[in-house]
């Protein structure tokens, strides 16, 4: 691949399909512009205000400040503003590298058609020496991730680890959980600053391969790698798969929460990725079982089912602009616009192609693409007609949903982690999965544990409900929903939700929100994302919980909302929330609604079974006590009475049983026609 | 061997048989059994200006046993019923926080009781005295009581014959329970009976042995008269045909005392028939008196809002809707001022007795 011209390619691209965070970079490839306005601008005030005395004089000349404007390159931009990155501090720069080593490794392992199986290791280099205790604060760590990946040939890895925006996922529209190559080579030049020690990289490809183990280091004034040390493995207990080391300085103390919470996640949304998770321990920590300075999580593999691949697509004509049209028509190898239709855009057939030419003024000649790259209101004309063209969604077999099978057996699986994790963790702050963000605390857990009963009282040789899983003795009732395909600004895009109602999630507290991009966890900025929008703009009074407003909803429930798209609009470089667009927002709407059916109906009739359970109870006991009242009144024996009065209770809880099922139907009838205004709608 | 029942008894047992009957019946239909309760509010009470006593209306309450909300209560009932059935069988009277004791129990063998507190047990009473139409003494129970009377008079209680004129400085105290099985009138030279709100007005009255001199029974019911106060001297007054006059304190709670022995009270409303007396006359102490009898403003009390208030509310009170009754309590509200009936001490210790309700009397002061 050519390089520079790619990379030209690239930021023009972007730009123009309005991707202001590559609009960056362009500053330093123009830097005449500025300076420019600023000499313009400052004659005009001179000349306007001569008498004044106080006229400031003038400290340089444009010609003085033309020898200071140079370029600057991707990684000295990178190295002065890495919090766009999701380096801000040693805490979320020690969870961003583990996330891109992992989206890296999980994307490569799927791509190949390997069921991924990763190692993630954190190791506190201050406790390895010896300390005994975890670093308090920062510190120097060494964070590993390896996989059973494709492996890497030998002449990429340098430049995939020591290059900033160096990739195979920009160019695409596929779903894939990496977009633009930074990230790892990002965490290599975070590490290299904060250490000073290269990233340290071992891939082999195949069984007959050698492996080789790179040490890599990043010039930032160029932006290109520096191989200090390249050497070849014949032995490597891997058969293929790729082996990332860096050390950096982070935090383990205040970020470990957030790495626990990334693992656990990325599981969740991965069923079908095996993870073996490692981290340090202090001695205070430490229980008997762990090893001597760390201790592993595993989170086995839920299915072995490889998710279905997502396929690269053209991009759809309805969201593409002006510019972006003129960009790829003057590019277009077509020879005439009906071609470069066809060939460009996906979607748009020979009959489609005619239709969008009927609607403009020179539609009936043969009109060569380049001309509509310089005339600019023919492109326009072009780019109404084709928005006025009734055209086929995008295909959407490039979109890789959970699905939900997936779903159910992910949540199920991370419950039982997170379950059996309080259960084992009484004494061991350590396993404190996380002491702010989420609540599944140990000790909140066993909390959390007693008032469960009572929310969902157990009943005894009840027949399995559908959709309730029993999770080290709690029960869940899971549901899960994957909405059909849909398109935003010409992207397809697809949402799913999974909601895990009860078991031992505290019934007073805001439900756990768990967001997903393309399958990674996002963490940060939860207000600010659309995800937390589309429900918190969701009424689930409607589903039986309580919602304060403008807020999420209260009770017992975790839900997993996952966005799956070719394009995920962030609404920054670091990945951390998704964007505000309406279409998005509607479908994470109509998930949810669709969701929160399912919810409903499970707590009315778990109401329903409880009340009625409460019920019988009451009038048992109460029979007892009126019988042998009426017996002594009227001089009779209790037990007979007792019989008389059971034999009508039976009656009457049944008949009332049934017309509670009559007044649930008819209940459930009307968010049926609902659900037809909304088929409607859409 | 429990003693022989009287016919009063007879009739309230077979009254609590049936009402249990009927639920065995209903039972064995397969039908949820229930219970016809008369409504005791507000809503099913009204005057009876023919009457003039406050009645009970006709509406009535179902209560079934299968549904959740009257489960417990239909259970409480049928548990006082069961020993308001034992207690007449036995021969034995109890108070209702006696009641209470009895039927409370843990059910089963769970934390919950049979009932929690007598602010439960009490209204389930009245509700099983309303249901089987039996006054709350033919259950043979019994409220606190408080009360004395004295007074040319002979009556028999339980058996023992006393002479209400040698009852010496405390009176004879009045029981709760005042039926014709329990106490009969014999001689008597009253002419009228006079019940006084306190006890220590009263004890003035005796000491200066009001009753002899003027041929009267006195009865005092510490405040609001109890139920067997206001029975006695309905019976005193249906029975033996004795005018009945009230001497209250010139405020509006002693209105309210008047008024209750009048034509009886919204909460026992269908006892109003056996309680009250509507022919009953209040003679002082009236908001027009601090005038006639010359009271200095000092012996005064300030009137506060809850005062001003249930004073307004009596103004629409429809047996307070005389000319003469809106007079008084209008002029009442107008000065803001009340008094009470030892303000009259004022004018000299023996005043109340000597001059002020013999002048009443005598001149025809009164309000009906």
């Amino acid at each position: 691949m050519a390089k520079a011209s790619s990379e030209t390619k690239a930021v023009a691209r972007g730009r123009k399909a309005g991707k202001p965070q590559l609009g960056l970079f362009e500053e330093g490839q123009a830097p005449a512009a500025p300076a420019a306005v600023v000499t313009e601008s400052e004659a005009p005030a001179a000349e306007a205000a001569p008498a004044a005395k106080s006229a400031p004089a003038r400290r340089v000349t444009a010609e003085t400040m033309a020898t200071k404007q140079r370029d600057i390159s991707v990684a000295e931009f990178f190295v002065k503003n890495r919090h766009l990155l999701g380096f801000d501090n040693p805490s979320k720069a020690l969870l961003t590298t583990i996330k891109e080593a992992v989206d890296n490794s999980l994307d490569a392992c799927e791509e190949a058609g390997i069921l991924p199986d990763l190692l993630i290791e954190v190791r506190d280099l201050a406790l390895d020496a010896g300390s005994g205790e975890l670093t308090k604060g920062e510190g120097r760590f060494v964070v590993v991730v390896q996989d059973n990946g494709p492996g890497i040939v030998k002449a990429q890895v340098p430049k995939i680890f020591g290059k900033l925006l160096y990739g195979s996922k920009f160019h695409r529209l596929k779903q894939s959980r990496g977009q633009q190559g930074i990230g790892i080579s990002a965490a290599a030049m975070y590490g290299q600053l904060t250490t000073g020690k290269p990233v340290r990289v071992t891939s082999r490809v195949g069984k007959r391969k050698d492996a080789h183990v790179f040490d890599i280091q990043l010039d930032t004034r160029k932006n290109e790698p520096v191989v200090t040390h390249d050497d070849t493995l014949t032995e490597w207990h891997q058969e293929h798969g790729t082996r990332v080391e860096l050390e950096i300085v982070a935090n383990w103390q205040q970020g470990q929460r957030f790495v626990n919470r990334y693992v656990e996640h990325t599981a969740l949304a991965n069923p079908h990725a095996a993870i073996r998770y490692t981290r340090p321990v202090g001695a205070a920590q430490r229980t008997s079982a762990s090893t001597p300075g760390n201790e592993s999580l595993v989170f086995p593999r839920a299915t072995n089912e490889l998710p279905k691949e997502a396929l690269e697509i053209k991009p759809h004509p309805h969201g593409v602009e002006l510019g972006a049209l003129m960009l790829a028509a003057a590019e277009s190898k077509s020879h005439d616009v009906r071609g470069f239709l066809q060939t460009t855009f996906s979607r748009v057939s020979s009959q489609a192609a005619e239709e969008i030419l009927a609607k403009v003024p020179w539609g009936k000649k043969a009109t060569r693409p380049r001309l509509l790259a310089s005339n600019r209101t023919m492109a326009e004309e072009l780019h109404k007609a084709i928005a006025a063209t009734k055209l086929m969604n995008p295909p959407t077999n490039c979109l890789s949903p959970i699905g939900d099978e997936l779903m159910r057996k992910g949540l199920v699986s991370f419950l039982s982690v997170i379950e059996s994790e309080g259960d084992s963790g009484d004494e061991s702050t350590q396993l404190d999965l996380d002491s702010a963000g989420m609540k599944k605390k140990p000790g909140k857990a066993v909390k959390a544990a007693a008032p469960a009963p009572e929310a969902m009282p157990a009943v005894p040789d009840a027949p399995a409900e559908e959709g309730v899983e029993k999770i080290k003795g709690h029960n869940y009732f899971i549901a899960t929903v994957t909405r059909p395909p849909k398109v935003y600004r010409g992207n397809p895009f697809q949402v799913e939700v999974g909601l895990a109602y009860g078991g031992s999630w505290p019934a007073d507290k805001t439900i756990e929100l768990f967001r997903f991009a393309n399958r990674v966890p996002l963490l940060f900025q939860r207000g600010a994302c659309g995800i937390t929008e589309g429900i918190v703009s969701t009424d689930w009074r409607n589903y039986l919980l309580s919602q304060p407003k403008g807020s999420l909803p209260v009770g017992p429930m975790a839900l997993l909302v996952h966005i799956a798209s070719v394009w995920v609009p962030f609404t920054s470089e670091s990945k951390e929330a998704v964007a505000h667009y309406p279409d998005i927002l509607k479908e994470i709407q109509l998930a949810a609604q669709e969701c929160g059916r399912k919810l409903a109906t499970f707590i009315r009739k778990k109401k329903a079974a409880d009340y009625q359970a409460q019920r019988r109870s009451i009038f048992e006991l109460y029979i007892e006590e009126v019988a042998a009242a009426i017996g002594k009144i009227t001089d009779r024996k209790p037990g007979p009475i007792k019989r008389e009065f059971l034999k009508v209770a039976h009656q009457v809880t049944m008949a009332e049983e049934e017309e509670g099922r009559a007044q649930d139907e008819s209940r459930d009838a009307k968010p049926k026609a609902r659900r037809a205004a909304e088929t409607e709608e859409e | 061997m429990a003693p022989r029942k009287d016919a009063v008894s007879k009739k309230t047992v077979a009254k609590i048989e049936k009402l249990a009957e009927g639920v065995l019946k209903a039972v064995a239909g397969g039908k949820n059994p229930s219970l016809d309760i008369p409504v005791r509010s507000l809503a099913n009470v009204k005057w009876s200006d023919k009457r003039r006593l406050v009645e009970l209306g006709s509406q009535k309450q179902k209560r079934y046993f299968f549904n959740v909300s009257m489960a417990k209560k239909f259970m409480q009932t049928f548990l006082v019923s069961e020993a308001c059935k034992e207690l007449i069988d036995s021969g034995k009277t109890t108070s209702i926080r006696d009641l209470y004791y009895v039927t409370k129990h843990t059910i089963g063998d769970t934390k919950q009781n049979t009932f929690e507190e007598q602010d439960e047990s009490d209204p389930i009473i009245e509700d099983l005295e309303v249901t089987v139409d039996a006054l709350r003494e033919e259950l043979h129970l019994f409220a606190a009581r408080k009360g004395s009377m004295v007074g040319p008079i002979t009556i028999v209680d339980t058996g023992d014959t006393i002479d209400l004129r040698r009852m010496g400085s405390g009176g004879w105290a009045v029981p709760s329970i005042v039926e014709e099985n329990i106490i009969t009138f014999k001689k008597h030279e009253a002419k009228y009976v006079l019940l006084i709100e306190k006890d220590a007005v009263w004890t003035r009255f005796n000491e200066d042995k009001f009753w002899k001199r003027n041929s009267c029974i006195i009865v005092q019911g510490g405040g609001q008269p109890p139920r067997g106060v206001r029975r006695l001297v309905q019976r005193l007054h249906s029975e033996l045909k004795l005018p009945v006059y009230v001497l209250v304190d010139n405020d509006p709670w002693g209105f309210y005392i008047y008024s209750v022995m009048k034509q009886g009270s919204i909460n026992l409303a269908y006892e109003s028939m056996r309680m009250a007396v509507p022919d009953a006359r209040f003679v002082g102490l009236s908001s027009f008196d601090k005038d006639k009898y010359q009271l200095p403003g000092n012996v005064s009390i300030k009137m506060d809002d809850g005062d001003n208030n249930r004073a307004k509310q009596m103004l629409a009170y429809p047996w307070f809707r005389h000319a003469k009754w809106q007079k008084e309590i209008q002029e009442m509200v107008r000065s803001g001022l009340k008094f009470e009936l030892e303000a009259l001490s004022r004018r000299g210790i023996s005043f109340i007795t000597e001059e002020y309700v013999p002048k009443k009397l005598k001149d025809k002061d009164w309000l009906e």
